[in-house]
This record gives structure tokens, sequence and C-alpha cells, in this order.
């Protein structure tokens, strides 16, 4: 058994650990939800193993010590850690509020995020460290910032779930906001499954294409089927938009009031912001120092990570202008959130295509 | 309402700081999408991938109109920042003086009506009179962490206490350091530079080079021609300028003109060497061995790697690249040990000889390559003209006969054992790589890394500490004593309510050892 299989075996989970979720939103047994639990669970407990036979996998090969071999070395890594904090966070909620209905919120998004390590074709080779990475200040910058980004992972579910619940009325733009956000995620995790079907399972893509993210919709060679791509994707959005009130009655039935999800955002934020602001920005400009020379040198990462920043300080202090309760402060944290996962991978995936510089290695 | 009022009620409100915010994040956005500081046409080129040829050209002229081609230096950028500073500083100071006053103000007892509004309350009944009680309270306050004062009352006694009131400083104590970061990079821009110095082996340099504007021919052999001089002249600056025969302050004015900064003092690079991981042309390890040198004398010596700088006189080397001189002439460095097991070391260039102690053995260096590899068929190839595998090509021969020859690797040493068990070491080929510095000077990063320590903190403060207040009466009833409890906390609620059932335990656990 090696840390791939098991990784594998914590992917297959979340995803089952997400349909069952949903199951259980939509008949509330108990044993549905413990089910989804037990699953969820196993998953954890499985990447939790892949991620240690990692870590020694990468001892053995590094010669550096026990602490600078911990796996956050790459992009995959990271993810995988993401994806680690965040199913820790909820399963830590799960059993304080002792409440299952977060599951259906946060395990597609680790189940996006596992995927999405797999169509995009980033490597998972592990690696020696080139000399500016052998550092404990970056080390401490990558695990800090995950431990945010899952908070603010968790803000963003709550954030919309709160929007769901507070909203009815489809001309409405909270309402608007919240549907075409869903309905781009929505999209984006079918398109990835699709991604997923075609190259992984139907051709062998490692013998001739290495990334092949959106390959089989909106980056497809076909010029139809990037416009019947495009189309699908307004078509979801409607949805979205036209039945979202049905999403509202499944919330409602949670017996999680809209305050607790307010409050619930709110604390995972404030708890989110400092970890960021320290690990985030504070830790990787001592590094950036130590190994460059220069603490900020407005790289397109670095300016994403203070404009994400900024974003989640826009949303501390909106909460303290009278009015700004409720709807525009959830708003404000689902927008957080965007720009989290922008700096995370559109920096490496949009950027680096318009710049010269490497994309996902 | 005058001007300076209205002026000054804007630069308060958090409002126009949510307006800030919004606007540095959606400037700095394009700020990300353009190049900073680039070649105008790679900009040309992004912009035409998103916009279509025809476009590019002329969004590009309006974008560099209003500054974006450098846009984290320009005027309305740095007005952004100035905005965003004013702001904290004004709005915190307006509302210093109540959050002082909160802070400062001693906790008074509760009324006793006050009890039934508190937050938090919690009601106990115990025997006893509250004479007996009265120190099982007050030990149950300290246990959890709380000093009090205590008051009489007609029935009874009162304990009030709080804690934390310090911790409403933390949003003040954030926004400060903000602006000390602000103040400290702005220090570093005034007072420092960044630049970078390409060193070779065993060369000094008393000047880093800073990234000037692009230079013709001439300007360039002028610029050549006065490191020159300034390098002869130790980095003195009135000497350098009565060599060249110009005033010392045109001599500045020149300088600053080709972005070259004297450093004060001067660097050697003793050597460079590379490590690789095993088996791999991934490098593990580069060093460079440095001397600062001052008037004549060394005074320092460090080997610098990256993540591990030398720092001398406020400025700092950084480890940042490395290369090969294309015209250099170095000297290879062999370690030759005879199976007698007597150890030499000798600096020989292209050509030269050496014999093996105590015998008849003599070598001769016919060629070098800087990274060897073979092809299919065995025959020796460079793959690339960095140093990533560097080997010499040795003969040797006895009495004028040629006896064997072959590649001697640096990195396997073992390929420098000869048949009577000698051993050549290919050490070194010294000379003819450079170290790539960068070479820094900041005053100001001090003041950023205390604003980061205190940013810290200001940030625990407010997240993770709260300032509580516990209001605890207690009355006599009959034969027996009620116990009141009032709390408050500014954040966090559950904790403290949890403290304050801690509280109730330790009073009835007293209680229960007492009588
Ligand atoms: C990037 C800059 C800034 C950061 C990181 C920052 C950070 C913070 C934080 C962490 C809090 C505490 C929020 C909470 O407890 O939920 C706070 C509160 C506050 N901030 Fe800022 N802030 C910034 C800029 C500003 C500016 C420009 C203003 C000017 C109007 C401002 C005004 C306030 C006020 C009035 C409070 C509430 C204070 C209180 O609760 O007594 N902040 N800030």
């Amino acid at each position: 058994m090696d840390s791939s299989f098991l990784f594998g075996i914590s992917t297959m989970s979340y995803i089952l650990a997400m349909i069952i979720y949903i199951t259980y939103l939509a008949f509330r047994k108990t044993q549905i939800g413990i089910a989804a639990t037990t699953v969820t669970v196993i998953g954890f407990v499985s990447q939790t193993m892949a991620i240690l036979m990692r870590w020694k996998e990468f001892y053995d090969v590094s010669e550096m010590g026990i602490i600078r071999s911990a796996p956050l070395t790459n992009l995959y890594e990271s993810m995988v850690f993401f994806v680690w904090c965040l199913i820790l966070g909820y399963l830590i909620l799960e059993f304080r509020y002792k409440n299952r209905s977060f599951g259906a919120f946060v395990t597609p998004v680790a189940g996006l995020a596992l995927a999405f390590i797999d169509i995009s074709g980033m490597s998972k080779e592990i690696h020696p460290l080139i000399p500016a990475l052998q550092s404990n200040w970056l080390l401490a910058h990558v695990t800090m910032s995950f431990i945010a980004y899952a908070a603010f992972a968790l803000s963003f579910s709550t954030g919309l779930m709160y929007l769901i619940l507070k909203t009815e009325k489809r001309n409405q733009a909270a309402y608007i906001f919240w549907t075409f956000t869903l309905g781009i995620f929505v999209t984006l995790l079918l398109i990835m499954g699709i991604d997923f079907l075609t190259f992984k399972v139907a051709v062998r893509p490692e013998e001739f294409i290495k990334n092949y993210m959106l390959k089989a919709s909106f980056l497809n060679s076909s010029t139809a089927v990037k416009v019947l791509s495009w189309i699908s994707m307004i078509v979801i959005i409607f949805i979205t938009w036209r039945f979202g009130s049905v999403l509202k009655t499944v919330i409602e039935k949670f017996n999680i009031s809209a305050e607790t999800l307010d409050e619930i955002t709110y604390k995972s934020i404030a708890v989110g912001f400092p970890v960021f602001t320290l690990g985030g920005l504070i830790f990787g400009a001592i590094w950036a120092d130590q190994a460059w020379g220069s603490y900020w040198s407005w790289d397109p990462k670095e300016t994403w990570s203070l404009i994400t920043w900024f974003v989640y300080a826009f949303y501390l202090h909106s909460r303290m202008i009278r009015g700004w309760r409720g709807k525009r402060v959830a708003i404000v944290a689902v927008i957080g959130f965007l720009t989290v996962i922008f700096t995370y991978l559109g920096v490496n995936l949009l950027l680096s295509g318009l710049h010269a510089y490497g994309g996902i290695e | 309402m005058t001007l300076i009022d209205k002026i000054r009620g804007l630069l308060a409100s958090i409002k126009f700081a949510i307006v800030i915010f919004a606007l540095i994040s959606l400037t700095a956005i394009i700020g990300t999408v353009l190049e900073q500081r680039a070649e105008p046409a790679r900009n040309i080129q992004i912009l035409s991938r998103l916009f279509g040829e025809s476009l590019a050209p002329i969004i590009y002229r309006v974008f560099e109109k209003l500054g974006f081609m450098d846009m984290y230096h320009s005027w309305w950028f740095i007005t952004l920042l100035i905005l965003l500073s004013a702001n904290i500083i004004i709005c915190s100071l307006d509302r210093l003086p109540r959050i002082w006053k909160m802070v400062r103000e001693p906790i008074r007892p509760l009324a006793t009506e006050r009890f039934e509004m508190a937050v938090i309350k919690r009601e106990l009944l115990l025997r006893g009179k509250p004479d007996r009680v009265k120190d099982s309270v007050a030990g149950a306050i300290n246990g959890i962490g709380f000093s009090y004062v205590e008051s009489k009352e007609d029935k009874g006694y009162q304990f009030y206490s709080q804690k934390g009131n310090y911790t409403r400083l933390g949003v003040y104590i954030t926004h400060t350091s903000i602006i000390f970061i602000l103040i400290g990079a702005l220090v570093g821009i005034s007072f420092g530079f960044k630049g970078f110095l390409n060193l070779p082996e065993g060369r000094s340099y008393s000047i880093a080079f800073l990234h000037s504007a692009p230079l013709t021919q001439s300007e360039e052999q002028e610029r050549d021609r006065i490191v020159n001089v300034l390098e002869a002249s130790w980095g003195n600056t009135s000497k350098a300028s009565e060599i060249l025969g110009i005033k010392e302050k045109s001599l500045k004015e020149k300088l600053r003109v080709y972005g070259i900064q004297p450093l004060g003092f001067s660097i050697r690079c003793d050597d460079f060497d590379v490590e690789f991981y095993e088996g791999s042309d991934m490098p593990k390890k580069y060093r460079s061995w440095l001397t600062v040198i001052e008037d004549g004398k060394e005074v320092l010596k460090k080997a610098i790697e990256v993540n591990d700088p030398l720092k001398y006189k406020g400025i700092t080397f950084y480890q940042s690249s490395y290369g090969m001189m294309s015209h250099a002439h170095g000297w290879f460095i062999l370690r030759i040990t005879s199976h007698s097991g007597v150890s030499e070391i000798k600096r020989l260039n292209l050509g030269d000889r050496f014999t093996i102690h105590g015998t008849d053995l003599e070598g001769t260096i016919k060629d070098f390559s800087p990274a060897l590899s073979f092809d299919h068929q065995g025959r020796p190839f460079t793959f690339t003209n960095m140093m990533n595998n560097p080997a010499v090509f040795i003969d040797f021969n006895e009495g004028g006969k040629k006896k064997y020859s072959g590649w001697i690797l640096k990195r396997y040493p073992i390929t420098g054992k000869l048949p009577e068990s000698h051993v050549v070491e290919f050490i070194d080929l010294w000379g003819t790589q450079y170290t790539g510095l960068q070479v820094r000077k900041d005053p100001g990063v001090w003041i950023v890394y205390l604003g980061c320590i205190t940013i810290a903190i200001g940030l625990y403060m407010a997240f993770f500490m709260s300032h509580k207040k516990l209001w605890v009466r207690i009355v006599e009833e009959k034969d027996s004593t009620r116990v009141y409890m009032g709390a408050t906390s500014n954040k966090n609620r559950s904790a403290f309510e949890r403290k304050i059932d801690k509280l109730i335990f330790l009073i009835r656990k007293r209680r229960e050892g007492g009588d």
C-alpha cells in the first residue's frame, strides 16, 4: 500500500461522502447522516496516513531532516494539505454544532480540489528542493496559509448558505449574485468531471497531453464544443437562478438559523484573518527577504495575496457599518474566497498564460 | 461645516476606508495583468490576447498615460496609500479617547436590578451565612484567574472584577502597525538601494549595479571606464574623480545616471561552488565564500548560501544566481595522493604536467568539460556550458611512454583512482565562475519587521482575547446565602460562559470541602 493508493481512497471517500451528505439533506434520516460522517472520517484517516507516508518518502530522499521534509513543497502537496485542513475543520464543526448540514457544502469543495489535482496534470512527483525553497519560513508560510485558506473556505460555505436562506426574489441583487456564483461552481465541477471521464478513463492521457483541464469543454479544439460549453454554462446558471428557491427549502430544513451561519462565517474569518496575516503575508515576506533580498516586490502572487487580505479587511470593517449586516457582508465573504482561489490557482493558471513564466509544474 | 471638517469627517469614516480598499484592490488587479516595468512589446502582446490586435496599441497608450506600466510607483497609487494611512490615523484618533476611557475605567459594583439584565447571568444557593461563604467565593474567583475588589452591602457582599480591558487596544495596535510598515517601506525606498553584482571567483568589487535605463554603446563604454577607475582606487570617489579629471560632484551624478552604487568597502569572492543532488542536475546548495575588505584589510569572511546572506555595515549580500564567464582562464585544483599516502594540492593550467610523489608517473591535463556526459556509443560530450559535471581529461606517462588516460569527474571522485592505487581528485576549476549577488541596503527593514511583530500582537489581542467583566453578589437568605452572578464580554462569549460555569463548580467544591 503506498501513499497514492491511500490518496485515491480518500478522494473517492470524499466524493462518495458528498453524495451521501446531499442524500441526507433530502431525506434527513439519521442513519444516512452517520454513514456520511463515517465515510468522511474514513477518507480523512486514509488521507492522514497518506500524508504521513509521503512525508516519510520525502524524508528518505531529501537529506534534510524531518521538519524540512514536510510534504508542503509544491502545488500538489499544498492542495492536499488544504483539503486535509478543510475536512478537519469541518469535522470539528460537525462535532461542536452537532449539525451535519454543512457536509453537503464542504465535501464538494474537497472533491473539487482533489479532482482538480488529477485533471490539471500537476506533478505529483517527489522532487528534492532547490535551494531557495529550503527555508523554515517558507514551511511556516505555506502551512499557515493553508490553515487560513481552509478557514476561509468554511466561511465561504456558510456565507453562501446564509445568502441562500436570506434571499427570495429573483430580481434581488444578492439572489442573482449567489445563483450566479453557485452556477459557475457547479459548471466547473461538472466540466472537470467530464474532463476526468474523457481523458483519465476513456483515453490514456499521460502519453500525449499533460494538462487536460477544460480540454473537453471550453478549451476544446472544436468550435462547436466550445460554443456548446458556453451555452451549457449559461443554462446551468439559468437553472440555478430559476430554481434557487428549492435549495432554500432544503437549507431551511437544516434547523440552523441564519444568525448562526452569520456567526460561523464571522468566526472563521476571525480565525483565518490573523493566521493569514502572520503566515501568508508576514512569513512570506520574511522568506522572500531572506531568499531574494526583498520583502515585497509586487509580483502577481504577492499582489493577489494583498488583494485577498484587503477583501477580508473589507469584510471585517463592513460589519461595523450599520445597515451592512447580513446579506451584503455575506457577499463580501463569498467574494473573499473567490479571491483566495484566484490567488492560489488563477495566478498560476491564467496570469501565467498571459505572462511568460511557467504554469503548473 | 467647513471644508476641513468635511475632509476630516470623510477621513474618519469606515465607508471611505472601504472605498480605498476597493480602489487599491481594483487597480492592483490591473497591475498584475500587465507586466510591470517591462518592455512595451510584452504588454502589447498581453493586451492583444485580451482585446485583439487592433485595439491593443490604443489600450496600451491609455494605460501607459495612466501610469499602469509602473503603477506601484505612480503618483496615484502612492496617493492611495497615503489616503489609507491618513484614514487609519484619523479614524483611530477619533475613536481612541472613548476606547481609552473604557480601558482605564475601574470597574464599579453593579446595582441590584442590573444583575437581571446582564448578558451572562447565574444564580445559586449555598448553605451558611455570607460571612462563611465569602472566602469560598473569593477563592473561586481567584481560581479562574480574576483578581477582585470587594465591597460590603447591607445584606452581604459584592465582588467585582475585570480582565483584559487593555485588549480593546488590539485594533489600534493593528492599525498603528500598518502605518509603521508603510513608514518602514518609505525609509527603505528613500535611504536604501537594491542592486546586483556578478562577482567572479578571485575578483573584488567596491560597487554594486542598480537597475538603470538602457544605455547606448558610448555610454556603456564610459560606464565601464568609471567602474575600472573606481575599482583601481578602491571605491574612493574623490580619488577616482581626480584620476578621471572631473569634479567629484559630476562623478557622483554620473554614478547615479549609470546606476553605480559605491559600497564603501570591497567584497571579494574567494570561491564559488554548486552542490547537486546525487545523480541529478538539480542544485542542492550553492555557496560563495566572500571576504569583506576595508582600507586594505580583511575584516569579515563568510560562506553565504541561498537563505543565508552576508551583512556588513547595513549592506546585505544575497546569493541569487551563478554563471560561467566566457573568456576566463581558470586553474585546475587537483589533490594528488600517492599510494604511499603522501597528499599534495596542485594548481595547474590546461596543458600543465605534474608527477605523482615518489614515482615516475606523470600526468598532463589535456582537456576539460564543464558538464561531461557520454552518448549511447560511449563518446563524451558536453551537455551544458554550466559547471554541472566538471571533468578533466588526463594523460598519464611513465618514462616518456604513454600508460593510460581518462576523464576524472569532480562529482564522482571514484573516477580518479589509478590502477596503482594512487588517487587524483579534481577539487575545482577555480576562476571561471561568477557568483550572482543581490546587494541591498534597507535601513527601513527593521521598522517593517517591528510593525509585523506588533500587527501580530494586535491581531491576537483583537481576535483571540476579550475584555471580560464579572460581578458576584452574595446575599443572606434565612440560613443560607444566595449568589448572583453577572458577566459580560466583548468577544468570545461562549468561552467566558464556560469559565463562569467553572467558577460555580469551584465555589461548590470549596463549600463542600469547607463544612
Ligand atoms: C489594511 C488596513 C486595515 C486593517 C488590516 C485593519 C484591521 C482591522 C481589524 C482586524 C479590526 C478588528 C475587526 C473586528 O474586531 O472584527 C479593525 C477594526 C476597525 N478598523 Fe481597521 N484595519 C485597516 C484599516 C482601517 C482604516 C483605513 C480605517 C479607517 C476608517 C479603519 C477603521 C477601523 C475601525 C473604526 C474599527 C473598529 C474599531 C472598534 O471596534 O473599536 N481600519 N480593523
